[in-house]
């Protein structure tokens, strides 16, 4: 029995949260009284040996042309079979837009639950139970299961990342050589170097508020000097003054910061539901009534274009004296 | 062209949530039900593909004779028929099971679904068809296209966009960007009078066990009240940032 966690990388590089997921792995293995494997998929360019850092034992490579490009009945075939070699009865998938595609066909390929949108640590060992959020982060409920195998689908920010200080080997693996995807990638578009939204610690939001897209220069400024991810309220997207990729709430992307800036935004019940989830919340609105301040940690009622400006510039003397 | 597309009925958005007195269920009272906005714009993708192309739309719902009225709607919007299959949807392997099974059964050239239902967010089902069924399955999906034989899509990534393409027969998970909200098709008088008579089928439901079991519910503890910051003093905020929140 052992606990197999998929390392998750982009263009050869560990995502910003692997080490998380290494993380949330080795403390369900030590839960379980096991050991946490990781398994990276595709081409790689970093050492997976630091995954041992994370209190991994072990780390297993599974490369092939099957895996050049991601899909998500290919990606879990590849992983079942491995889990199914490791005798790994628990797999720990990070919900990245791409793990949670391969959770559900990895579930089915390898007869397992799926627990998923798991927002902490499991509770418990047996039943196997977990907390998960529901109603758009209105409420939480403990999901169990008694199934011999089972997949953790857990939320980004979910749990810190932890140092352990130790070293896990890394070996190639044949299990799983998967099969060609009968979907083709015809074009990806990434913004290179910006931090995506549901792993970002921190995220910067603009709503309508700030009157139109040629004032979105202060937000990105404020989110730059944070090292933050940019979002916005649906109005804005819905009015294309920002891609739909950074509509934050019900019915665009759910995050989990550490600290959520809404700039402008009044706090619409469809908009908490997709933010509400962040460790701090500062609202900055010029109207005092807005609800978003019921939501808020801390509030500054004042014009955005003058606050956000002073905001920046305070940021930037503290870093620089810190 | 025979498109079926996967309904939940789920409370509506702005819904107050809350937990029966032993916080083992939903409390349903008084809380207005509606097809679940990301199903939504599945259906209206279903509908214009209906205009354009001349597909046949079935929704299918897995739930109990209460969410009749939400596949009425669908059926209002613009979909031909409907199919209940008669069970509480308690699990998302269940649900899967029931609607590979529907699926197998009507010959159809895709599976249109919801990313997720607002109501339990778990946005396995689709996925879990698709691997039922051994189809391609388009997760995120943002944008989709007929291109000949094949389909063109748009999928969500962490931090931009990849296009895609797949022949039928497949599974999407769909998501704003299908359509626009703006375009999202409200009933008219004469789409709800056609909607009385379309057919609605009751299936019973393929013999498949949960995976999971549901335990107690509860809410998120109380905010403590904001703290407020005069908007001169931003070197405040940042220092109760630093040193209250620890999160610079």
């Amino acid at each position: 029995m052992s606990v197999l966690v998929y390392l998750e990388s982009w263009e050869g590089k560990f995502k910003k949260n692997t080490w998380e997921a290494a993380t949330y792995a080795a403390k369900t293995a030590s839960m379980l009284g096991t050991e946490a494997i990781g398994l990276c998929i595709g081409k790689l360019d970093e050492d997976a040996s630091e995954a041992g850092n994370y209190g991994l034992s072990k780390v297993l490579k599974l490369e092939g042309d099957a895996f050049n490009q991601f899909d998500a009945n290919v990606y879990g075939a590849a992983i079942a079979e491995v889990a199914a070699a490791q005798s790994a009865n628990t797999v720990i998938v990070s919900a990245t837009f791409n793990g949670k595609a391969l959770a559900p066909a990895l579930s089915i390929q390898a007869d397992a639950a799926l627990l998923s949108n798991v927002v902490a640590l499991p509770e418990n060992a047996s039943p196997f139970s977990v907390k998960r959020g529901v109603f758009s982060g209105k409420g939480f409920n403990i999901l169990t299961s008694d199934a011999a195998k089972r997949i953790v689908l857990f939320v980004p920010n979910s749990i810190a990342p932890e140092a352990t200080g130790g070293s896990a080997s890394v070996e190639g693996t044949s299990a799983g050589q998967g099969s060609i995807s009968p979907v083709a990638v015809k074009e990806v578009d990434r913004v290179k170097g910006k931090i995506p939204l549901p792993e970002a610690e921190r995220v910067i939001s603009g709503g309508r508020g700030l009157k139109g897209p040629e004032n979105w220069g202060m937000i990105e400024e404020l989110a730059e000097v944070l090292d933050a991810g940019t979002a916005c309220s649906k109005p804005v997207s819905d009015m294309d003054w920002r891609p739909h990729s950074e509509h934050v709430g019900q019915t665009g992307i759910a995050i989990k910061p550490n600290l959520y800036v809404a700039v402008g935004i009044s706090g619409a019940i469809q908009h908490l539901a997709g933010v509400s989830a962040s460790k701090t919340i500062v609202v900055i609105n010029k109207d005092p009534e807005a609800p978003f301040f019921k939501a808020a940690d801390y509030g500054v009622v004042g014009d955005a274009f003058e606050v956000v400006p002073k905001l920046t510039e305070e940021i930037k003397k503290f870093k620089a004296a810190n | 062209m025979k498109v079926l597309v996967c309904i939940s009925h789920v409370p509506d958005t702005t819904s107050k949530i809350n937990f029966t007195a032993d916080n083992s269920a939903f409390d349903k009272n008084g809380v207005q039900y509606v097809i679940n906005p990301y199903d939504e714009f599945g259906l209206t993708r279903a509908v214009w593909l209906k205009e354009k192309q001349g597909a046949s739309i079935t929704v299918l719902n897995v739930g109990n004779k209460e969410t009749e009225p939400t596949l009425r709607k669908a059926l209002a919007i613009g979909a031909d028929t409907a199919i209940r299959v008669e069970a509480e949807p308690t699990d998302a392997y269940f649900v899967a099971q029931q609607i590979a099974a529907v699926a197998k059964e009507g010959g159809y050239d895709m599976i249109i679904a919801g990313r997720e239902s607002i109501d339990y967010n778990g946005g396995q089902v689709p996925g879990m068809v698709a691997a039922l069924l051994g189809w391609p399955f388009v997760n995120a999906c943002a944008g989709m296209e007929a291109n000949g034989d094949t389909y063109d899509f748009v999928r969500e990534i962490d931090g931009g966009k990849e296009k895609l393409s797949a022949s039928a027969p497949f599974v999407v998970a769909g998501q704003k960007g299908l359509v626009e909200e703006k375009d999202l098709r409200i009933p008219n008088m004469r789409g709800i009078m056609q909607a009385r008579t379309k057919p609605l089928e009751v299936k019973a439901p393929v013999e498949a066990a949960n995976k999971t079991q549901t335990g107690a519910f509860s809410k998120p503890a109380p905010k403590s009240a904001v703290k407020m910051v005069d908007a001169e003093n931003m070197a405040e905020l940042v220092r109760m940032l630093h040193e209250e929140a620890k999160v610079i």
